[in-house]
Formats: C-alpha cells, sequence, structure tokens
C-alpha cells in the first residue's frame, strides 16, 4: 500500500543549520495496517509524515501509494490518496467559515470543484447525520464558525473531515497533543473508531506510550533520522508502555556514551 | 438633491471597486495594488471600444476581462516566482500606466456622443417616464440622472448576487477557504496558488467593471483615474464592516455597497462645505489609517477582559 524506500531529507543543507531529518528511512505498510510511530523530540516522526503528504519533496529515495510513485506529486495532488489531521486544532480547519462548509469542502477531497452549489440538501443531511454521530452536540450548530469550537471539538471534526472519502493513508500527526487529556481520550477513542469501521490504512505520530501500547497493530521508534525499532504482530501486542519507556532509556544512554565517548576522543586528539 | 443622487450613482458604481478590494484585502489578505491600475484599464477599454461603436454592455464585459488578465498577472508573478505580494501589485500597477496610455492612445478619452450605458438608460427613462425632468419630492430631477441611478441599483445588485452565489459554490467555498487556512485546504486537494490567481483575477475584473462604469457615467477615461483607488475602496470596506458589524458573507457585501455610497456622500458634503479637492487623498488616507489604529487603541484602553479558557 505504502512504500518508503530509502528516503532522505536535510534541512538548510550546506550551512551552519544543516539538519539531516530523515537518513534512508524505509518503510513498507500493508493495507489495512495501522502503524503507530514513536520516537525522541526532533527524531524526524512530523518530517517523515510531512513528506509522504508531500508538504516538501524528498531529496533522494521513492514514495509510492496505492500503486503511484507518487515521490514527485505535489502536497494538493497526493490529498486525493491522503487524510490528514495536524498537531494543532488550528491547521485542519477554516475558522472563519461555518461548521457545515468545512465539512462540505472535506466531502469533496482531491475532486474538482466547480459552480455546482456547495451545501446541496443531500450534503447537508448527510454532515448532519456524521456530525450527530460525534455526541457532541454540534449538529445544531453546524452554521457557526469552526473557529468558535474547542480544540477536541474541532480535531474531532478534522479527523472526520480527514476520513469522509476513505483515504488510501491517513495521516495523523499528535493529533491529540494540544488537548487536554478527557478531550484527548475522545479523539483517540473516535480514531480507533474511524480506522476499525473503515478498515483504514492509517500512520500515527503520538508522544503518549499509553496510546502506543494500546492502539495499532504495528510499531515504529524512530531516532535521529532512521527507523530504530519495529514491532508488529504478537510482538507489538505483547508490547507495554512499561517496555517502551525502557526503550527510550537506551536510546538515551547509546546517546550519553557516543557523547561521551567523542569528548574522549577528542580529548585524546585534538 | 442633485448632489444625492450624483454621490449615490458614484458610491453605487464605486462599490463594485469595493467588492473587489474585498476579496484581494479581505478574503486573501492579499494587499493587491494592481486595483489602482486595473481601474483605470477597465475605464481605458471601455472608452476606446465605446469610441469604435461597440455595444455598451459588451464594452463593459470587454472591461472585466482585461481586468481579470491583469489581477491574474499579479497573481502569477506572486504565486510562481515568489515575489512579495505588496512587490506583485506594484509591478502589474506600473506597467498598466503605460498600457492603459497605448490602448487610449492619449492621457484622455472623452466620450461625447457615444451610446453608452448611460445615454441607454437615459432613452429608456424617457421612454418610460416621457419627459426629461421630473419632479421627486418637490425638486425638479433631471431624467437622466434618475435613470443612471436605477441602472446602478440594478447592476449593483445583480453582481452582489452573483458574489454571494459564487462564494457558496464548490469553486467559491474553496477560494475562501485558501484565504482563510491555505494548509487546510491543500489537505483536502486544492491547488492554492491556483485559487489565488483566480481569486485576483476576480477582484480586479470587478475594479475594471468599476472604472467603465465610471466612465460612462461621468463621460470620459483618463489615465490618472486610478489613484489611490484601492484606498478608497478599503476605507468603504470599513465603513461597511462597521455598519453591519457581522462577518457574513451577505452582510459584507451588502455593507460594502453601504460603505461606499456612504463615504462617497461623506465626500461630497465635506466637498460642499469647502474642503479643497487637492486634499481628498489625503484625508482618505488619514481616514483608513484611523480606521485601522483606533480599534486597538480603544481595546488597549479598556481593561484587558479575562480570556475563557479553551476546551
Ligand atoms: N521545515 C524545516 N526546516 C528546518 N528544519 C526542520 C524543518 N522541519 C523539521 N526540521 C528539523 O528536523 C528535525 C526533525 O524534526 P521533526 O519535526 O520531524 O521531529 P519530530 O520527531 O516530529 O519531533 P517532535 O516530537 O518534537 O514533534 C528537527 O531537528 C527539526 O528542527
Ligand atoms: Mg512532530
Amino acid at each position: 500500500m505504502l512504500d518508503i524506500h530509502h528516503i532522505h531529507k536535510t534541512f538548510n543543507a550546506g550551512t551552519p543549520n544543516e539538519v539531516r531529518a530523515l537518513q534512508d528511512v524505509s518503510l513498507t505498510i500493508d493495507e489495512g495496517s495501522f502503524v503507530v510511530v514513536i520516537g525522541t523530540n526532533g527524531s524526524g516522526k512530523s518530517t517523515l509524515l510531512n513528506a509522504v503528504a508531500g508538504s516538501f519533496i524528498v531529496d533522494t529515495g521513492a514514495i509510492r501509494l496505492d500503486g503511484s510513485d507518487i515521490t514527485a506529486w505535489s502536497e494538493h495532488r497526493r490529498a486525493t490518496k491522503v487524510g490528514r489531521v495536524f498537531q494543532n486544532p488550528f491547521s485542519g480547519t477554516a475558522p472563519n467559515m461555518s461548521i457545515a462548509e468545512n465539512l462540505a469542502l472535506a466531502a469533496r477531497r482531491g475532486m474538482k470543484r466547480g459552480l455546482g452549489w456547495a451545501l446541496t440538501r443531500s450534503v447537508r443531511d448527510e454532515l448532519r447525520d456524521r456530525v450527530r454521530r460525534l455526541n457532541m452536540g454540534l449538529e445544531d450548530r453546524l452554521e457557526n464558525p469552526i473557529g468558535t469550537l474547542s480544540g477536541g471539538q474541532r480535531q474531532a471534526l478534522t479527523l472526520v473531515m480527514a476520513s469522509w472519502i476513505k483515504p488510501k493513508l491517513l495521516l495523523l500527526d499528535e493529533h491529540t497533543a494540544a488537548l487536554d487529556p478527557k478531550s484527548a481520550d475522545q479523539v483517540v477513542q473516535l480514531s480507533q473508531d474511524v480506522i476499525a469501521r473503515d478498515k483504514l490504512t492509517a500512520l500515527m505520530v503520538t508522544h503518549s506510550m499509553h496510546q502506543a501500547a494500546l492502539l495499532g497493530d504495528r510499531l515504529v521508534m524512530m531516532h535521529r533520522g532512521a527507523v530504530i525499532h519495529d514491532f508488529s504482530g504478537s510482538e507489538k501486542s505483547r508490547l507495554r508502555a512499561s517496555d517502551l519507556l525502557a526503550r527510550f532509556e537506551d536510546v538515551r544512554r547509546a546517546d550519553r556514551l557516543d557523547e561521551s565517548a567523542a569528548e574522549m576522543l577528542r580529548r585524546t586528539y585534538v | 438633491m442633485l448632489l444625492l443622487i450624483g454621490a449615490m450613482t458614484i458610491g453605487l458604481i464605486l462599490s463594485l471597486l469595493a467588492m473587489g478590494v474585498f476579496i484581494s484585502f479581505r478574503i486573501f489578505e492579499f494587499p493587491d495594488i494592481t486595483a489602482d491600475g486595473s481601474i483605470t484599464l477597465g475605464g481605458a477599454v471601455a472608452a476606446v471600444l465605446l469610441v469604435a461603436h461597440v455595444n455598451p454592455v459588451l464594452a463593459t464585459l470587454a472591461a472585466f476581462a482585461a481586468g481579470a488578465v491583469a489581477g491574474s498577472i499579479t497573481g502569477f508573478i506572486n504565486t510562481r516566482f515568489g515575489i512579495n505580494r505588496l512587490l506583485s501589485g506594484i509591478l502589474v500597477m506600473t506597467a498598466l500606466y503605460s498600457v492603459n496610455l497605448h490602448v487610449m492612445g492619449k492621457s484622455n478619452v472623452p466620450l461625447l456622443s457615444e451610446r453608452t450605458m448611460a445615454s441607454v438608460a437615459d432613452t429608456w427613462g424617457q421612454a418610460v417616464l416621457g419627459a426629461s425632468t421630473v419632479n421627486l419630492a418637490g425638486w425638479a430631477v433631471n431624467v437622466r440622472d434618475l435613470s443612471v441611478l436605477v441602472c446602478c441599483v440594478a447592476i449593483v445588485a445583480v453582481v452582489g448576487a452573483l458574489l454571494y452565489v459564487f462564494f457558496r459554490t464548490n469553486l467559491g467555498t474553496a477560494m475562501q477557504a485558501a484565504g482563510d487556512n491555505a494548509q487546510m485546504i491543500r489537505a483536502l486537494g486544492v491547488n492554492v496558488d491556483n485559487m489565488v490567481v483566480l481569486g485576483l483575477a476576480l477582484s480586479n475584473g470587478l475594479v475594471a467593471v468599476s472604472g467603465a462604469l465610471l466612465t460612462q457615467y461621468q463621460g470620459f477615461a483618463d489615465v490618472q483615474m486610478g489613484i489611490g483607488m484601492v484606498v478608497w475602496g478599503l476605507a468603504s470596506i470599513i465603513i461597511g464592516e462597521a455598519l453591519v458589524g457581522v462577518r457574513q458573507l451577505g452582510f459584507i457585501i451588502v455593507g460594502a455597497v453601504m460603505g461606499s455610497v456612504l463615504f462617497r456622500l461623506l465626500v461630497a458634503i465635506a466637498l460642499r462645505g469647502g474642503l479643497n479637492p487637492n486634499d481628498l487623498k489625503l484625508m482618505t488616507a488619514v481616514f483608513v489609517f484611523c480606521a485601522l489604529v483606533l480599534p486597538g487603541l480603544v481595546r488597549r484602553m479598556k481593561r484587558p477582559r479575562p480570556v475563557a479558557a479553551t476546551n
């Protein structure tokens, strides 16, 4: 389904601020698989998702999705296949437009947009149904600007929008990180439901070891722009939050060793 | 009375300018200075075609097309070459000055006996009323002035309604979203660059129609007629927003029309009251400056209210 083939991405190449955000990442994800991505800050998780979504073009390597080579596709073209929820609740919705208009925009993700009426009766009926299923009482506020809603409500609606037309791939980048614990749980639950119901292929980044242990059928751990662990099947289902924390501790210890080794080398040779 | 009718007519004509400026400044937050050039372009194209005996409606539509081309060039050099928005507009506006001179062949094209929308409205008005002056609330009013006013009301109503309908279509909502949250609409498969180009085309098309109508009303096109018009449109929108107070599309469009008419009335009264016409642009600029700065000052002077927690 998704085939990431030896991709590299360096930001600000050739300057003192050079960051090698992705270093030879390869990942193949089967149809219907729900992959959770964890990793330390700055390990390249968002960069990986952005590379797939097309926020930038990778330096080298190839990305195939659903039988097409999308490596050189623009972001809006990839949107025909990819649904996306961002970390920032403000990113996924147009604040000054109504809830209904936002959803109607999502109902045509990746399709041609002509001079047809945006909010036809059938679209309106369907969006009211879908919003009612969220159980947030938003179905009575469809005409309100979406910017007046809370972060949790906006993330829930963004999720509805991203999955309105079944995406070949759903990308979730720490989409609950900016929410209070209660809303975060609600949105996680909703994500799980949507992914299970529509049998979506999904890639989700999280900082919560609890979510990482609980969700998905595969877990990928990143560090310094590379994939360092990849658990699936029964190995993944046996993982606990505490195991993951131990892995992070290993990574930190290795980093410290690296640093002290570098220090030692410098003292010896410089 | 004459003052009132004249001011309302010009106010209505310039409300199309305000609608154009609304699209660039408010929907896209794109400070598009092209409008200064495209209003003249609209006037120039219409005047030259009218002198060549082209149907006034066709001449006005041609002005729309010319303005749309100018706007899309601004959008194109901004989105494809990454030139700063303000500078893109300035470049096209500057280029348009020469283009307009070429179109007109001289700096001023008078419309003496040509058939214009104004003269057509006059003919119709006289046919309906059967006289060349009518009595309106005790004032003798020239039928020509009255018919032109009615004609402008009709045109502005139609254009305003079309614009409203457009922004409720799939394309129109996508355009609004492109201005509101580009990241979001890109993730929904819309090419934001194309939306900017299209939006500026629409904006400058409307501005050019405004110029074409103004030319037909005042009976000439002049290469200088566009100077400061963007600020004028902005002033109309600011007044309109204060008048209607609601940030809803239909109200904003109506507000822009009301703002434009009211602003023109205020200007007419000020001129009557002895304002030196040379100071008009200065006063307009000062007005817009105050309208932009005052709300912030007032807010800062009031005590900050506790912000309600989100979620
Ligand atoms: N557009 C950019 N320009 C320059 N550097 C960038 C850009 N995007 C990311 N980086 C850098 O690339 C590295 C990886 O960033 P990325 O956002 O992918 O990390 P992350 O794993 O998502 O971290 P976090 O957990 O903090 O979200 C970081 O060092 C970051 O500073
Ligand atoms: Mg991140």
